[in-house]
């Protein structure tokens, strides 16, 4: 398998432009080396950026290194371009699954089965569904092959704050819900250090909605819909799920400031639908 | 810096298509150093309200570890409030309509940043 990896890694560096990457990228995340596989596949979307098996080699990429929020974008962007590719239709029944949408992931499934009638993957989450087994369905796609932590490695978080973001990448790491006084509602946040930095980071917040909201006013603004901050070392975006609280989402540079707003946007439904509930 | 150096400063933001106004603020008080506003626009309470709001995220974003506020943007339905913290303790700030180039506008409040710092 490694001469098989030296003599594609040739082939590519022969013909920069060659759909061999494709091969390439695949061999190298079902090895395991993912680091290797992304580079191989962001360097293959660059270059074929309306090749829909590029967005979905890029998404499998993403799911094993559990990006599921960028996984999506990838595999949803390949179904714009190919709206029957059989690999994004798996990745996003994968996804439904994994954050509980069932009945979303049957769609799909279902959708997939209709475009490829022979595929014994397909095939047999579909009927695993039917029987009621969808985690054994979801590892039945064969999308992500590095397995999940043990419960205990996940953290101590309380339930109903892993309710809030359930299914949403970063849900204890870089989302966080506060009332208006800079109360902690849910999600959690910590700083590269991995110290959980929730509560300061939710008092010091305390009061930006009604500030927001005034300048916005005073502008003429209308209502006040986002506030994005690019840092040095990270970006963040505020968002009002509801007008009593406010949702901060907090990630990395490598993450662009619009993909922040649509993580934002999720995640705002997300707390919304809490809220209700709580209510 | 004079005023002439603020007014090129300024000019550099609101030069760009869809900016209903640029002003410097000072980061520390609230309070308007310079400013090429439309008509209409209340200057000092804007500038008061950026100033506490800048402070606010900014001490957020240092707790939460993602450091100092490089650009910060407020989207609302009907326009912008971008804001650029220069290193002299100043603010750049541009009120923009809601379809202007928000990159562009954030590049040139870069560049004048710099130029006050």
């Amino acid at each position: 398998m490694a001469d098989d990896v030296k003599a594609l890694s040739a082939q590519l560096a022969q013909d920069p432009a060659s759909l061999v990457f494709l091969r390439l990228g695949e061999l190298l995340r079902q090895r395991g080396q993912l680091d290797a596989a992304h580079r191989v596949a962001l360097g293959g979307l660059e270059r074929h950026p309306h090749l829909a098996d590029a967005h979905d080699l890029y998404a499998r990429v993403l799911a094993d290194k559990r990006d599921y929020e960028r996984a999506f974008d990838e595999w949803d962007m390949a179904l714009r371009i190919a709206p029957a590719h059989v690999g994004a239709l798996k990745g996003l029944a994968f996804l439904y699954f994994k954050v509980g949408d069932v009945a979303q992931a049957v769609s799909h499934l279902e959708a997939a089965q209709r475009a490829a009638p022979d595929d014994p993957g397909i095939i047999q989450a579909v009927a695993l569904v039917r029987g009621g087994q969808t985690s054994a369905a979801a590892s039945g796609l064969g999308i992500e092959r590095v397995p999940e932590p043990p419960p205990a490695a996940r953290g101590a978080a309380p339930l109903e704050e892993t309710r809030v973001f359930a299914g949403l990448e970063g849900a204890q790491e870089g989302l966080l819900l506060l009332d208006a006084s800079g109360r902690v509602l849910g999600g959690a946040l910590r700083d590269p250090g991995g110290r959980d930095v929730s509560e300061p980071v939710a008092a010091y917040l305390a009061g930006v909605s009604q500030e927001a909201a005034r300048s916005a006013k005073l502008l003429g603004l209308g209502t006040w819909t986002g506030l994005s901050a690019e840092g040095r070392q990270g970006h963040v975006h505020l968002a009002q799920p509801t007008p009593e609280a406010l949702l901060l989402v907090v990630r990395d540079r490598s993450v662009p400031m619009g993909r922040l707003a649509i993580i934002a946007q999720r995640a705002a439904q997300a707390a919304q639908r809490w809220l209700e509930q709580q209510g | 810096m004079t005023a002439a150096g603020f007014g090129r400063a300024l000019d550099l933001v609101t030069r760009v298509r869809g900016v209903r106004g640029a002003m410097l603020v000072s980061a520390a008080d609230g309070l308007v150093v310079a400013d090429q506003l439309m008509e209409g626009i209340k200057g000092p309470a804007v500038a008061a309200l950026a100033g506490s709001l800048a402070s606010r995220l900014g001490r957020a974003m240092t707790a939460a570890g993602v450091g100092e506020s490089v650009f910060w943007h407020l989207q609302g339905s009907g326009g912008a409030l971008l804001v650029v913290p220069a290193a002299s303790g100043i603010l750049v700030v541009a009120v923009a309509e809601p379809e202007v180039n928000v990159g562009l506008v954030r590049l040139e409040l870069l560049r004048a940043a710099e130029a006050v710092a």
